[in-house]
């Protein structure tokens, strides 16, 4: 945590113009000329293909963008939720800021790093929870987190207690320490998940949708942990979610993806205010189904022009 | 500071030792079918050189020479190719578990990655072929009171650098092939058993894969250890053959790494990283 108090004057996070585009296989042509196919794509591609707006490219092949001129600061000590429907771009987004994909626009900065300039000194900054728990499954819980946590540099000896401490406190039996992944059930593995990220003390956190799998005692654990790395530790936090209660509860600020873009960003209770009509109060949930909903029946309110048959 | 800067980094190399050794500890079953189906393997083609006089009609062939020219072959072909196996799958291994996003967002370096792999790459492999070797040696009765053991052992060592580097560079195809990479290395690995002259001299080769036995290490590694192991065939001294080995693994390890790195960007352009195979 000490290059959190080193650089805690200049923003955590620092999204610029971002884009990020993928090449996807071509169709075959035999597909191409069945009649579904010939007035473009099925909205059922599109999510297949994992977001936003395509374009054809050359020989053939769709080019995907996945995150479209995306903009956002983050600050210190900050918990930045990310709400977007799947396919929205929100994981493409923490997968940029994790290093693991290099932007084709714009630019990335944590702490004032580029992400791809000086790639080693942001990792050492930060540490990702994904959808996902991805573990060496014969491996144990423990021989899993020492692995991670001695990539970080960590001493088996003090990531060992530190584990055991930390997976305590999110309920985890003592016994399922030492036994295989593959024994444990989707929200165990997503807590061992959770204990990798925080072993390491990150200086950013970056959470794609943390509580899948877990039930609501261990979700009010790990919300109270996220808190506690923020308050305690000085972390700043990004998280994606599509619990709009716990994004509402936990989060500074939101910002809402749709089709790789971002449609809105502000506090909670500015976004409510947004979306208020006829004296209702409206929740998160309303918030996020006007502004990614509306643009569902947008498209298919254009995709239905293209129809004659339902002209 | 500089001392706990190294003391991270070497704990960083030690992350994947340990990984490897529990993997194996945790797939145990899978290393004894492994390792039985080596020493069959070795034995069939052992008892080739036990059989060759048979074969031939030839009373006077020397089999004790045949069987340890095919028995340094077949040692000398495991102890490689697990090297290679251990380096070049150690990224379908990732995607195939699923880990590769967070190997690769940690804060390592690919120097301390490989220090770590080819550490445990070559001490697995020595225990694996130690154990085959001399289970093997129990059928024959071998005489090998003139062998320079200390020679075979710098020069198994020192070849086996050049294939760390090898293996660096056929693990790019699983990085860039996320579905067909892993089997794409069994070519490479085929290609260095047919022209190394494991069992055989590569002069019996046609004269073109002659010329690509020069640039195997494995030929050098073999010429050197039988050189060693059978000093009255030798035409030089084993030690000559460590110069071309230790040439090859300097240019050899540090192009896998210079390689792997630009592949791993690649990867990190068109998002191949995500895909788990």
């Amino acid at each position: 945590m000490m290059e959190a108090s080193s650089t805690h004057q200049q923003p955590a996070l620092i999204v610029n113009d971002v884009v990020k585009r993928f090449n996807v296989a071509s169709i075959p042509w035999w597909k191409r000329l069945r009649p579904d196919h010939q007035n473009g794509h099925s909205s059922d591609d599109q999510a297949a293909n994992g977001s936003g707006s395509s374009l054809k490219a050359k020989r053939g092949k769709e080019i995907i963008t996945a995150v479209d001129h995306v903009s956002f600061t983050v600050q210190p000590r900050e918990i930045f939720g990310v709400l977007g429907p799947n396919g929205s771009g929100k994981s493409t987004l923490i997968r940029l800021l994790s290093t693991l994909l290099i932007p084709d626009e714009g630019t990335v900065t944590v702490f004032g790093l580029d992400v791809v300039k000086h790639e080693m000194q942001v990792k050492r900054l930060i540490n990702r929870v994904s959808v996902e728990a991805s573990f060496f499954k014969k491996l144990s819980a423990q021989e899993n987190l020492l692995y991670g946590a001695r990539l970080y540099g960590l001493s088996g000896k003090v990531a060992d207690q530190k584990a055991r401490d930390i997976l305590k406190r999110l309920g985890l039996r003592e016994n399922s320490y030492t036994e295989p992944m593959e024994e444990m059930s989707r929200g165990m593995q997503q807590k061992v998940a959770i204990t990798r990220a925080f072993l390491t003390e990150p200086t950013v956190l970056l959470l794609d949708e943390p509580n899948t799998g877990l039930d609501p005692r261990s979700k009010m654990e790990v919300q109270t942990f996220v808190r506690e790395l923020r308050d305690v530790h000085n972390a700043t936090i990004l998280i994606t979610t599509h619990d709009m209660y716990e994004a509402d509860t936990i989060c500074d600020r939101v910002a809402i993806m749709h089709d790789g873009k971002i449609v809105a960003m502000d506090t909670p209770a500015a976004l409510k205010q947004q979306v208020k009509r006829n004296g209702h109060e409206p929740t998160l949930e309303d918030v996020f189904m006007t502004l990614t909903g509306e643009a569902l029946i947008e498209k298919e309110a254009d995709a239905a022009d293209l129809e004659p048959e339902k002209v | 500071m500089i001392l706990r800067g190294i003391q991270g980094e070497m704990r960083q190399s030690y992350a994947f030792v340990a990984r490897n050794f529990n993997l194996v500890k945790r797939y145990w079953g899978w290393e004894v079918v492994w390792m039985a189906y080596s020493i069959a393997d070795s034995l069939a083609v052992t008892f080739i050189g036990a059989g060759v006089g048979e074969i031939t009609g030839q009373t006077q062939i020397d089999t004790n020479f045949m069987i340890t020219y095919l028995l340094i072959g077949t040692l000398v072909w495991r102890f490689l190719s697990s090297i290679f196996h251990n380096i070049s799958e150690m990224i379908a291994w990732e995607r195939w578990e699923g880990t590769i996003e967070y190997t690769f967002m940690a804060p390592v370096r690919r120097f301390n990655q490989m220090i770590g792999q080819t550490f445990f790459a070559i001490l697995y492999s020595l225990i694996f072929t130690v154990i085959l070797g001399v289970t093997v040696a129990t059928f024959f009765d071998l005489d090998l009171s003139d062998a320079d053991l200390l020679s075979a052992l710098i020069l198994l060592l020192v070849g086996s650098l050049s294939f760390v580097g090898i293996g660096m560079v056929a693990s790019i195809l699983p990085l860039l092939y996320p579905e067909r990479g892993a089997q794409m290395t069994n070519i490479v690995q085929a290609f260095f058993l047919l022209v190394s002259g494991i069992y055989y001299p590569v002069t019996v080769l046609p004269e073109w894969l002659q010329v690509l036995s020069k640039i195997s290490p494995a030929t050098y590694v073999l010429e050197g250890m039988r050189a060693a192991l059978l000093p009255e065939t030798a035409k030089s001294d084993p030690l000559t053959y460590v110069v071309p080995l230790l040439i090859m693994g300097l240019v050899m390890l540090p192009l896998g790494i210079h390689l792997f790195q630009r592949a791993e960007r690649y990867t990190k352009r068109t998002g191949k990283l995500k895909r788990n195979g």
